[in-house]
């Protein structure tokens, strides 16, 4: 019974997520919304229900597999990217490279700053 | 059994999502045991391996996309619950969040703006399409998310999922790299850098390599960072005039 519990309140927060980003024509994803909901419900509680917690973090640890169907879907733009390979690889590699580069650097110098002592339970 | 009775088989089953559901877990099952021949190397990581291997069968048998997401689809709805049960990670984490509030808030916004611009404004310079621009932008983002904003954006969402995978093993190789050079040794800073830029791959491999502490800030980032790009991403990328 649990998991379906834990499944409902998932389920509930997307549809809610869902609501209310078609109601208002927002242009975050319904399951963000259902995120902050859940998010926001679980602060108002202060803890989280077992259920919950036993179907949730089922479902992350397989988070992986749930990728595939979608990644499979590369087949339909094969065109597409032989064409803007170059593009691709170059935008990814240093894109992704600038991103590490500058949150690492401005998340160190933040830090030091902030707590000069190490925290060593951090 | 003769071919014409193994044919009507066939037909059954290239019909049915049976089929198509169960290669699925079965490439995952056998693309897992690759990796771990291979020492657990991001170049052959489970995702790229299974999808590798399914687009291969799908070639191979002459099946189209839509047939194969007929069986797949109930795995991929799962990615919308998954997407909610983020919220418990973060739940969790509140007081770390809480002590570094503002590292983390300025970290976040400095991250996401690059990732956001350095993708779109590369990809803009060298002269890709625009369906192609604005399905890189969300790169960076947990591939749930990412499809959702490609989607409202007006990329092709399909096309965001696989960058997005391209992405999470990109970073998990340069991530390692630009530490080293760089010099830093912090797990915190390591995991939410990983975490932000290359979302559950820079987590996993995190947990992996460095340590909880590390995976514990990544999987942070990945979170926050998903829900803070769905709401800043479509105002940055209308800077850019898409």
């Amino acid at each position: 019974m649990s998991l379906i519990i834990g499944m409902s309140i998932l389920l509930g927060c997307q549809f809610l997520g869902e609501v209310i980003s078609r109601a208002f024509t927002l242009p975050v994803p319904g399951p963000v919304l259902g995120m902050l909901i859940l998010l926001i419900g679980l602060m108002i509680r202060g803890s989280v229900p077992g259920s919950l917690r036993t179907m949730g973090e089922g479902l992350l640890k397989y988070l992986t597999l749930l990728f595939v169907p979608a990644g499979v879907g590369l087949i339909q733009h094969f065109g597409l990217i032989s064409r803007e390979i170059w593009i691709l690889v170059v935008t990814l590699i240093v894109s992704t490279s600038v991103t590490i580069l500058v949150t690492s650097q401005t998340l160190q110098r933040l830090a030091r700053k902030r707590t000069p002592a190490k925290e060593h339970d951090a | 059994m003769n071919g014409l009775g193994l044919e009507q088989v066939w037909v059954y089953l290239s019909a049915s999502p049976l089929l198509h559901l169960l290669a699925t877990l079965l490439a995952f099952i056998v693309a897992t045991r690759i990796n771990r021949w291979a020492g657990g190397t991001p170049l052959l990581h489970p995702v790229i391996v299974a999808i590798a291997l399914l687009i291969g069968f799908l070639l191979v048998t002459g099946t189209d996309y839509p047939t194969y997401f007929a069986g797949a689809q109930f795995l991929h709805f799962l990615l919308g619950p998954a997407t909610v049960a983020l919220a418990i990670p973060l739940y969790d984490h509140r007081e770390r969040v809480r002590r570094m509030l503002w590292p983390i808030a300025i970290g976040t916004m400095a991250g996401i703006a690059t990732a956001v611009v350095s993708a779109v404004g590369i990809a803009m310079i060298l002269g890709a399409d625009t369906e192609t621009v604005l399905s890189l932008a969300p790169k960076s983002v947990t591939s749930p998310i990412a499809m959702g904003i490609a989607e409202k954006l007006g990329g092709i969402p399909s096309l965001t999922a696989g960058l997005v995978l391209l992405t999470g093993v990109v970073g998990c190789i340069v991530g390692p790299w630009i530490f080293r050079l760089t010099r830093i040794t912090d797990p915190t800073v390591q995991g939410y850098s990983m975490g932000l830029a290359a979302h559950g791959f820079g987590t996993a491999y995190c947990f992996a390599s460095v340590g909880a502490v590390a995976g514990a800030f990544s999987g942070l980032a990945m979170g926050l960072s998903g829900l803070v790009t769905a709401f800043v991403l479509p105002p940055i990328v209308h800077l850019f005039g898409l």
